[in-house]
Parts: C-alpha cells; structure tokens; sequence
C-alpha cells in the first residue's frame, strides 16, 4: 500500500518532468522574458543604482529575476490542472485508486522541480550576463529555489481547483501573479522604498525568496539565510495544505 | 437474482443538485459478465449515474453495489474493480501511447514486473502496439479511443464503463471498437456496461436494455422486450415511443465552450 502512494507518486512526477523536456518552445519561450530584464534592466538601469550608492545592480537584480521565472512557471504548473480538467486527463486520475493528496502531491513535486530547473537555467543565463556568485553558494541558492517553487506550485493549485476555465487566468496574472512579483523587491531594495511596498512586501511570500537568494548569493539581504529559510518552508507546508485541501473538493 | 450474481446494484438511486433531481429513485441490477446499455435522451441522468457508479459524485440517497463494494464507504476497491471509457477525453496528448499506458498502471498498482507484458497485449489486442512511441496528440479519433479502452482494460477490471464510446466515429472504427468489446465480454466474462445514442449497436450487442428518462428508469428489459412492450417495428421506434418526440436541449457548459475556444485557436500549445 505504501510503496504504491510513493511509486504513484514518482509517476505524476515524472510525467510533468517529460512534458517539461518535450515541450521545448516552452522552456526557451519562458527564458525570454527573464533574459529581457536582464539586459534591459541590468544593464540600463546599472549606473543609475550605482551612481545612489547601492552597487552593482546586476548582482542585485539577477537573485530578483530567478525568483521571478521561478514564480511564473511555478504558478503555471499549478493552473495547469485546469487544462487537465479541460481535456479530460483529470478525471483519469480522479477514478484511479489513489488518494487525492496522493495525486495533488505528485502534481506538486512535478512542478516544483521543472519550476527549480527553470530558475538554474536563468541562473546560468545570468553568469553570462555579468551576474558573479561564489561557488559555494550554488547549494543553499538552489534549496531556496525549490523552496520557492514549492510555495507557487501548491499556489497554483490552490487557484486551479477553484477556477472552472482559463478565462480566470488573465485575472490571476494581473491581480495577483504580477503584484507579487513587482511588490517583492525583486528589482529594487525595500529598506529605502515607501512605508505602503514594505508592508505589502512584509506579507508577500516571494520577499523571503528573492532576500533568502540574496542573502546566500551576495550580501544585500535584510533578512539572515535562516529567517528566509524558516520563514518559506512554513508557508511551503501552509500552502502545500491548502492546496491539497482545495484539491480535495475538485470536480471531474 | 441473489446480489453475488450482480456485477452492479442499484437500489432507489438519487442525486440531486439543488432544486434538479438528475436521478430520480432509480433501482436496477446488471448480472456479471452481460452487455447493459443505459440508454436515454440528453440530460437524462446517464451521465450522472455512471459518475455516481464510477466514485466522481456522491448519491443524494440510494445505495449501490459494484463488484461487491459500496463506491461511498470503499472507493478505492470500486476504482480497482472497473475500468472507464469516458464520453469526452481523457487521455494525455503530450504524452506517448505506451507513457499514457504505464502511468495508468502505476497508478492502479499493476505489480511492475507485470506491467510491460500487460501493456504490450493490451496494446496487440486494439492494433495500436506499432504506434506505442507516438506522441497522442497525433492520434486520430478513433485510435484515442482504441487506446482509451485498452488502458481502460490494463488493469483487469471485472467491469467496463463505456460512456458514449463511438461517439463521432466512422460505421469501420464503430464495428472495429465493438468486436474488441465483445471479444473481452465473451472470451473473458468482463461485464460492459455502455451508454450510447446509436440503436443498432445496442439491438447488435445488448443483453439488457435500461431507459431512463427525467432522472427515471422508464423501461428495463431485453431489446426483444422493450420493442414488444412499446409496440414498435424497431428499437429505436420504442425509444422515441417511450422518450417523446421532444427535443432536448443541453445548455452548452463551460467545458464545451472552453472547447470550442480551443478549436478556434488551433491546437493547444
């Protein structure tokens, strides 16, 4: 019984790590945008956050925008369930004896990985861009990639099973994918911005993401590694909750 | 009939969605290893009723039996027991024949050293076995729906749902389809249990013939039976004879439209 729910879900996991690799137009269609703020911003914006005092803005927004394609792909993968239940595959799922959170789990560690992978491969675009971390902190940086991608993954699929169709999704986007992101101190630093963006900010979970990635890659962070750390994984376990219970309620 | 004999039992079935009752106190027995069609206007409550049979909702009131296990208190064991081919898709594009095949094993706990042996039989017997590396989404209607039934059977379950299986297929892939589906029912027992619109497969491969109509079962018999009772020269005489000329409209939900948005758009990613 037991080494069934874990091979089930090695199952689901691995079928989102295939869809991920075949379907290459996606992952090179979702590193532009990340490649676009880099040069964009990182470069066009450099002397400007330099000439305030604040260094080189590459080191400071590379963290920012791996966290960024972390989230966007994270979330995707969430929502993907609605395509699921669109074209039916859900409800193969739905009828196989296993539980749903065996299936909401399998689902979520799919997508967290390919979400991780997502953010190495921005994190290897960035090394080309100017962006220089030590060594050393390739592991702790990549932990608190998947610790982010955990918590927008099981988001996603919180969100999923409550929206009937795409049409949601727009909405999503705009109300609450991108605030999170902009209000996240992704690409500017939050201890000199408005009392309003700090507070937001306080509560927004991709803050402990961008500052953890800041905190192990450079030395800009506000909070320790730690706090980010301890801080991310408690919303992981909340959100991968959450989600799970959502999904539990899901209709065929 | 003891209910050991029955493959599904169905005793005062309801559901009901707010004010609609879908499924009005149905009751009925299939006997193991018989072809059953459950046949009915749109929106008549198949659909609701194979769902309900199936674990995918819960009966208002009623009880059922498949295979010996309530779908309410033990779903697991109802899952294990049937194999389903649903009316719309279900199975995933982006993936290949035999990957569709192997998840599903995986995921009804089809002991691994077992699993490619079944996969590849399963995958002779519906003539698909040369295109088990092709990706789904290059399949045609009808090959889906050969590869729906063989991951429907890898399992071996006891019992088949077929919801409308030959829904939009040429008269060559429906005779196709059906000769796999009596071939399992003679040579191996499996009881079929199948929802279809088309009465000459039903006069061709039904033992027994359920109609339901506004939620209620209105006629359970044999084909013989039920064009006797009604009078008719043919079945689907009877059908309409006991049904009504009346049109029913489905409002298109939002499934539906999302379909037709995606089609407009072309193919998905």
């Amino acid at each position: 019984m037991k080494t069934n729910t874990l091979y089930a879900i090695y199952i689901l996991w691995l079928r989102q790590i295939k869809r991920y690799f075949r379907s290459k137009s996606r992952i090179i269609g979702s590193l532009g945008q990340p490649i676009l703020f880099l040069v964009a911003l990182g470069y066009g914006l450099n002397s400007v956050f330099s000439a305030s005092g604040n260094g080189n803005y590459i080191q400071f927004l590379a963290p920012g925008i791996i966290a960024m394609s972390i989230l966007f792909s994270a979330i995707f993968s969430g929502i993907e369930i609605i395509w699921d239940r669109q074209f039916g595959f859900l409800k193969e799922t739905l009828v196989a004896p296993v539980s749903r959170f065996t299936i909401m789990f399998g689902r979520t560690l799919g997508g967290a990985t390919t979400a991780s992978l997502q953010g190495i491969l921005v994190l290897v675009i960035s090394l080309f861009i100017g962006f220089r971390p030590d060594i050393a902190d390739i592991i702790p940086g990549v932990i608190f990639m998947v610790l982010i991608a955990f918590v927008f993954t099981a988001l996603g699929t919180a969100i999923a099973s409550r929206l009937e169709d795409m049409q949601g999704f727009q909405l999503i986007m705009n109300f609450l994918v991108m605030p999170i992101f902009f209000l996240s101190g992704a690409l500017f630093p939050l201890n000199t911005a408005p009392a309003a963006i700090k507070w937001i900010a306080f509560f927004n979970p991709l803050t402990y993401g961008v500052d953890g990635l800041r905190a192990v890659f450079t030395t800009a962070a506000i909070h320790s590694a730690w706090t980010d750390g301890i801080v991310l994984t408690v919303i992981a376990l909340v959100f991968v909750s959450v989600g799970a219970w959502m999904f539990l309620k899901i209709k065929a | 009939m003891s209910p050991s004999d029955s493959a599904i039992s169905v005793k005062n079935l309801t559901k009901k969605f707010g004010d609609l009752t879908a499924v009005d106190s149905i009751s009925f027995e299939v006997p193991k290893g018989i072809t059953f069609a459950f046949l009915g206007p749109n929106g008549a409550g198949k659909t609701t009723t194979i769902k309900m049979l199936t674990t995918l909702e819960r009966p208002t009131s009623g009880s059922i039996s498949v295979n010996g296990f309530d779908p309410v208190k033990r779903p697991a064991d109802v899952r294990r027991s049937f194999g389903i081919v649903f009316q719309d898709a279900s199975l995933d594009d982006e993936l290949t024949a035999y990957e569709n095949m192997f998840l599903h094993a995986g995921l009804y706990g089809v002991p691994r050293a077992e699993t490619p042996g079944r996969i590849k039989e399963m995958l002779e017997f519906v003539e698909l076995w040369d295109r088990k590396d092709s990706l789904v989404k290059t399949f045609s209607g009808g090959m889906r729906r050969r590869l729906e039934i063989a991951r429907g059977l890898l399992h071996t379950p006891a019992v088949l749902f077929l919801d409308e299986p030959t829904v939009g297929l040429d008269p060559q892939t429906r005779n196709h389809i059906w000769s796999y589906i009596k071939k399992l029912n003679k040579e191996r027992g499996l009881t079929v249990f199948f929802t279809t619109h088309y009465m000459d497969e039903v006069e061709r491969t039904a033992d027994r013939v359920a109609i339901v109509d506004h939620g209620k079962l209105i006629a359970n018999d044999t084909v013989e039976g039920i064009v006797k009772q009604a009078g008719s020269a043919s079945l689907e005489d009877a059908f309409i004879k006991l049904t009504g000329h009346h049109i029913r409209e489905e409002e298109a939900n939002s499934k539906d439209q999302f379909r037709n948005m995606a089609k407009a758009w072309g193919r998905r990613r």
